[in-house]
């Protein structure tokens, strides 16, 4: 593929606390390489506002290789941009065309306070993991491989389901701002898997609690929040939710908190 | 006693509130327009298929508890969600492109207001305050015939068509019968279903209006 150069105009959403209004500034990026990631664009125009003494963009990154969950903006009103399966620092400029707009907004959502510009606080989902999310076993050294057998059906299902990285694009996608997905892919991933039995029923009930607790909406079924996972997290996992949800109700772990709650 | 309690307190147990009065909503719905039918068979079908049911005391009743329990665990369930979802969002977004919703699914907290009224005026209109009280026929026949009437009639069952796609849909989901072998009937069932009814329900008064029914 060979290398163009782009002259783009971005409108970016500049926010300097969760209790700034907020406000969009526009920028030029101009002789953009086709072969950068959005992110290393985004570098392209920070440094030039570095160098005239401006506060740059501030957005959050990591690997950037679309495995961390660190990365993530709506780009033109989509979340992680307009590439499937994607998140925003594998997205690469030869998906725009010369002289385009771009609008860049953070994740919005009660549950995620803006930090500043395109950050947003994500610790809600990680309260949501310590709310249940976990299996309580004594570590030690690994054990035998085959010691537990595991169909292969059930463990690519535990896998499906696991590939969540918990970057936040459901949230930002849903219409009603829900972590449905979220929440639904990290108690699936347990639950399917011989590890994570001991605290099933318990698992579901703290971690759908802790979801509502963080003022997240509740899920109307519209997809987006699939549409827009760079995962593919599958809507199934909501449906599997619900039904742990709902067997938690009519059923206790044993050796568990669950009989004294 | 904490347990109940907890799952009508969850988002999720909101929305299998929402299923399973749902459900019952759409079966009586399915009912009521197979009973409806009886207005092809003429004046005499309809108005004995109504005294039937006007004589069957206890199932008459017994059916419009269960409905009104139905309804109100709906609409207060439904605004309860409505209003954290309006929350949840915080600031709106600039700019917001759809991906995977529909029609019917983003249109739910309208159709759902229309339906209330529309149920509240179809009960006023042949059911509390009819014209010609157990004369049913008639008053379908001569109401229908009233283009405004009709057209009240028709706009409210379009939009129990979009509502009734997206909520048998809605349901199945959350009551959690998801299974990548059956999805795609889910999706298929909630259609036919939502388009039978509805298309059958339009019928009436169009028949009406077009001169195929008349007194």
């Amino acid at each position: 593929m060979s290398e163009e150069l782009l002259n783009l105009t971005l409108h970016v959403w500049r926010q300097d606390g969760p209790n700034d209004a907020g406000r969009f500034e526009t920028h030029q990026a101009n002789g953009i390489s086709t072969h950068m990631s959005f992110l290393e664009m985004l570098d392209v125009v920070n440094e030039d506002l570095i160098e005239r003494d401006k506060s740059p963009i501030a957005f959050d990154h990591d690997c950037r290789e679309g495995i961390c969950g660190s990365c993530g903006m709506v780009v033109n009103g989509v979340a992680h941009g307009p590439q499937k399966l994607t998140t925003v620092c594998q997205l690469h400029m030869r998906q725009f065309d010369d002289g385009h707009e771009v609008w860049l907004e953070p994740w919005r959502a009660s549950g995620f306070p803006v930090v500043k510009d395109l950050v947003v606080d994500r610790s809600a989902l990680d309260r949501i993991i310590q709310a249940g999310g976990y299996i309580s076993i004594r570590t030690g050294s690994a054990s035998e491989a085959n010691e537990m057998p595991i169909a292969k059906a059930i463990a690519d299902q535990a896998m499906d389901a696991a590939e969540c990285i918990g970057c936040g694009a459901c949230v930002a996608a849903c219409p009603n701002a829900s972590a449905s997905l979220f929440t639904a892919a990290k108690i699936s991933h347990l639950s399917l898997l011989p590890q994570g039995q001991a605290e099933r029923q318990d698992r579901a009930r703290t971690m759908v609690a802790q979801m509502d607790a963080e003022g997240f909406g509740g899920c109307t079924n519209h997809g987006e929040c699939e549409a827009a996972c760079p995962k593919g997290v599958s809507l199934q996992w909501i449906a599997r939710m619900n039904r742990e949800l709902v067997r938690s109700m009519v059923r206790s772990d044993s050796g568990t908190k669950s009989g004294r709650r | 006693m904490q347990r109940a309690l907890t799952l009508h307190q969850t988002t999720i147990g909101k929305k299998v509130v929402m299923a399973l009065s749902g459900l019952i909503i759409v079966g009586f719905v399915i009912g009521h327009f197979l009973g409806n039918l009886n207005l092809y068979r003429g004046q005499e079908a309809l108005d004995d298929y109504a005294h039937l049911l006007q004589s069957l005391t206890p199932v008459l009743w017994g059916t419009r508890l269960l409905l009104l329990f139905a309804f109100g665990a709906h609409i207060v369930s439904a605004f309860s969600l409505w209003s954290r979802n309006m929350k949840a969002r915080g600031s709106r977004y600039k700019k917001h492109q759809d991906m995977a919703t529909d029609y019917a699914a983003r249109t739910m907290y309208w159709s759902g207001p229309i339906l209330l009224l529309f149920v509240v005026y179809h009960l006023l209109h042949f059911t509390i305050l009819p014209e010609h009280p157990g004369e049913v026929y008639r008053n379908v026949v001569e109401g229908f015939q009233n283009p405004w009437i009709a057209g009240v009639y028709i706009t409210g069952n379009i939009a129990l068509g979009f509502h009734l796609f997206h909520g048998i849909f809605s349901a199945a989901q959350t009551l959690g019968a998801n299974h990548p072998r059956y999805n795609a009937y889910r999706r298929d069932a909630a259609i036919a279903i939502s388009a039978a009814i509805t298309l059958g329900n339009l019928s009436f008064p169009i028949s009406v209006l077009a001169g195929f029914v008349t007194l």
